[in-house]
């Protein structure tokens, strides 16, 4: 079963008086409980394609499909419902709304899709324990390490079970020891639970983790390697 | 109902991220909510007091007149119906604060001075129940009855014409045949009154005695009739008008004294003036906060928007953020009103201005008075505005698109 189906994308940027192609005529598919990682330089279209796929941004042409629902061309309510209850993120930095507590901030989404309070309650707190974070529930992010931050952020992305989890350089702003424990708890994940993960990132330790890598360069897809996760 | 929930505690917890802004910004709702309330009911007292003893000097609620007389305020035009018709008339249909009175132009003359008056011939009874000019006595007595041959002059007045209390006094005016009326009176008490003027206007005698003076029987030239609230006249109009017949006019006070009647409709458009007024000054300070408040969030917001949230609960976070802003302030505001308004309940001397006061019918003491409908028009302007003032900062933060808003640096 395909989770994410890119077809023909295109997304050109205007900076100054250059277009900037971000997206060149990509294809790509990831099956269901895929671990990929997108790799390339800065500015070489990851972020964007992610971006595509997650609904946060609308390809100049071309199909964007999840979970078998063709979503490039919803509106912004929609997209804001697909990615509600599809998709969940985690991205490099500010990743967490400062005035709500780590076990606030887990149950945001699910608030915001109507879960009910106990049911939120039981499940954030179930999630907060798996991702090593038993204790500092009631800690808002200032009062959280960096690796805290991010795993509270994994928690809210995977904790309503969403089919696909898009991370944005999850990694960029730890150390390599917090990096390692959070990209294994992506693969505890996505053995677990199969979540789908599609991770950007051009930190050589992450794509190390992933089951496929792709490789990418002035918007164009150039490498699209299976490996054996680490 | 959940959207709710989070857009309640999203709106409180930021409001007090910054704290001391927002405290900044509550003082001055509070202190702009206070000057509305205190500076309105200092304007509404002072108001209804002119209007109070305008209607109280002498007008009454509703009044009936011969349909000349406000033309030509002379004997010759009097009430077609005679006082004890008039008595038996009002007071069987329940009516209990009513007075049937004559009030002519006449010559007072003491030994040493002559001055025009206006002379109202009154049962002191009746005539205390529907006006307070005459009825504050400092010197001697008031009249006993309709009956009473004595005469009750201002003080003013009398410092005038340089009379006293127990001197004579000579009243003269004209009876219908246009011949001279005249007749002698002991002063038997001086009144004083709110304003300088009606003391040096009106001399009250016993409307008896004064009929026999005018030799017009039994006939008055105006009846005047007071109901509960001056401002709700309309169903007094209707009543007396049905009682009184068609023969006579009937009017209300607003009617009778213009300038009393559009002093209440400009001071409540003054209050809206002014509301208004102090909201465009605080305005300016909600708007810049609220705009200060999406700028610093935009990351927040942009992740809120990624993470699902509808462009329209952003939307309702940044309104229900300033929502409670203007309630916590218009809380604080009101009860600093009533804290400082209620202490001066027993009114405000003004005395040190009260000549230029009177000019325009106030008198010397201010009581400030609060009025349900000027706190309800003051909060609501607040809210409603304030509401309206937020759409702008609120709008521009549900438009952010979410990947722009999160990498915005």
């Amino acid at each position: 079963m395909t989770a994410v189906r890119c077809i023909d994308l295109c997304k050109t940027y205007r900076q100054g008086d250059q277009d900037i192609k971000a997206l060149d005529h990509v294809d790509l598919e990831v099956e269901h409980s895929g671990f990929v990682c997108l790799s390339a330089p800065s500015g070489g279209g990851k972020t964007t394609l992610l971006n595509a796929i997650g609904g946060l941004d609308i390809p100049d042409s071309g199909e964007v499909w999840v979970a078998g629902q063709r979503i490039d061309q919803l509106s912004k309510g929609e997209l804001a419902a697909i990615r509600l209850t599809q998709i969940g993120f985690v991205f490099q930095a500010y990743n967490l709304i400062p005035v709500l507590t780590a076990q606030e901030n887990v149950e945001f989404v699910m608030q915001v899709q109507g879960v009910a309070a106990a049911d939120r309650r039981s499940k954030s707190q179930a999630i907060l324990e798996e991702v090593g974070l038993k204790g500092l529930e009631d800690r808002r992010p200032a009062e959280m390490s960096g690796g805290q931050q991010q795993r509270v952020a994994v928690a809210r992305a995977i904790v309503s079970r969403p089919a696909l989890v898009l991370a944005d350089e999850p990694t960029a702003n730890l150390d390599s020891k917090t990096s390692d424990e959070l990209m294994e708890l992506f693969v505890e994940l996505n053995n677990h639970h199969d979540t789908t993960f599609v991770i950007a990132t051009h930190d050589q330790r992450v794509m190390a983790y992933a089951k496929r890598l792709i490789k990418m360069l002035d918007g164009r897809i150039v490498e699209d390697i299976e490996q054996r996760a680490a | 109902m959940h959207y709710v929930q989070i857009i309640f505690t999203l709106a409180w917890r930021n409001l007090w991220r910054n704290h001391r802004r927002t405290i900044i910004m509550l003082a001055a709702i509070s202190v702009g909510a206070w000057a509305m309330i205190f500076m309105t009911s200092l304007m509404r007292g002072m108001v209804n007091e002119m209007l109070r003893d305008g209607i109280r000097a002498l007008p009454g609620h509703v009044q009936v007149h011969h349909p000349d007389y406000r033309d030509d305020p002379s004997v010759g035009n009097l009430v077609s119906l005679t006082s004890a018709e008039i008595d038996a008339t009002l007071a069987g249909a329940g009516i209990e604060r009513f007075t049937a009175r004559i009030r002519v132009p006449a010559i007072i003359s003491s030994e040493r001075e002559s001055r025009g008056v206006t002379l109202i011939g009154a049962d002191p009874l009746r005539e205390k129940s529907v006006a307070a000019v005459g009825s504050e006595i400092v010197e001697g007595r008031n009249l006993d009855g309709p009956d009473d041959g004595g005469v009750v002059l201002g003080r003013k007045l009398a410092e005038k014409l340089e009379t006293q209390v127990g001197k004579r006094i000579v009243l003269m005016s004209q009876d219908p045949d246009n011949e001279v009326a005249d007749r002698g009176y002991r002063v038997v008490g001086l009144f004083e009154a709110n304003l300088a003027a009606h003391e040096e206007a009106f001399v009250f005698a016993g409307r008896e005695t004064v009929q026999k003076m005018l030799r017009i029987d039994d006939r008055v030239s105006e009846v005047a009739v007071a109901g509960d609230d001056y401002r709700v006249v309309d169903a007094l109009l209707a009543e007396v008008r049905v009682l009184m017949g068609k023969d006579d006019e009937v009017l209300p006070w607003t009617e009778l004294d213009e300038y009393l009647g559009t002093m209440l409709g400009v001071m409540d458009g003054f209050v809206l003036v002014w509301v208004v007024v102090i909201f465009l000054a605080l305005s300016f300070g909600l708007v810049n906060t609220l705009v200060m408040a999406v700028f610093e969030r935009v990351r927040e917001i942009g992740l809120m928007l990624a993470l699902g949230m509808r462009p329209s609960s952003i939307l309702g976070q940044i309104i229900v953020e300033s929502v409670l802003l203007l309630v916590l302030g218009l809380i604080i505001g009101n009860l600093l009103a009533f804290a400082s308004i209620i202490p001066l309940k027993d009114g405000i001397d003004i005395s040190i201005v009260a000549e230029g006061m009177e000019m325009f019918g106030a008198s010397s003491i201010l009581y400030p008075e609060i009025e349900k409908s000027d706190v309800i028009l003051a909060n609501i302007v607040v809210l409603v505005l304030g509401f309206i003032a937020s759409l702008s900062p609120a709008w521009q933060a549900s438009r952010y698109e979410p990947v722009e808003a999160i990498t915005k640096v």
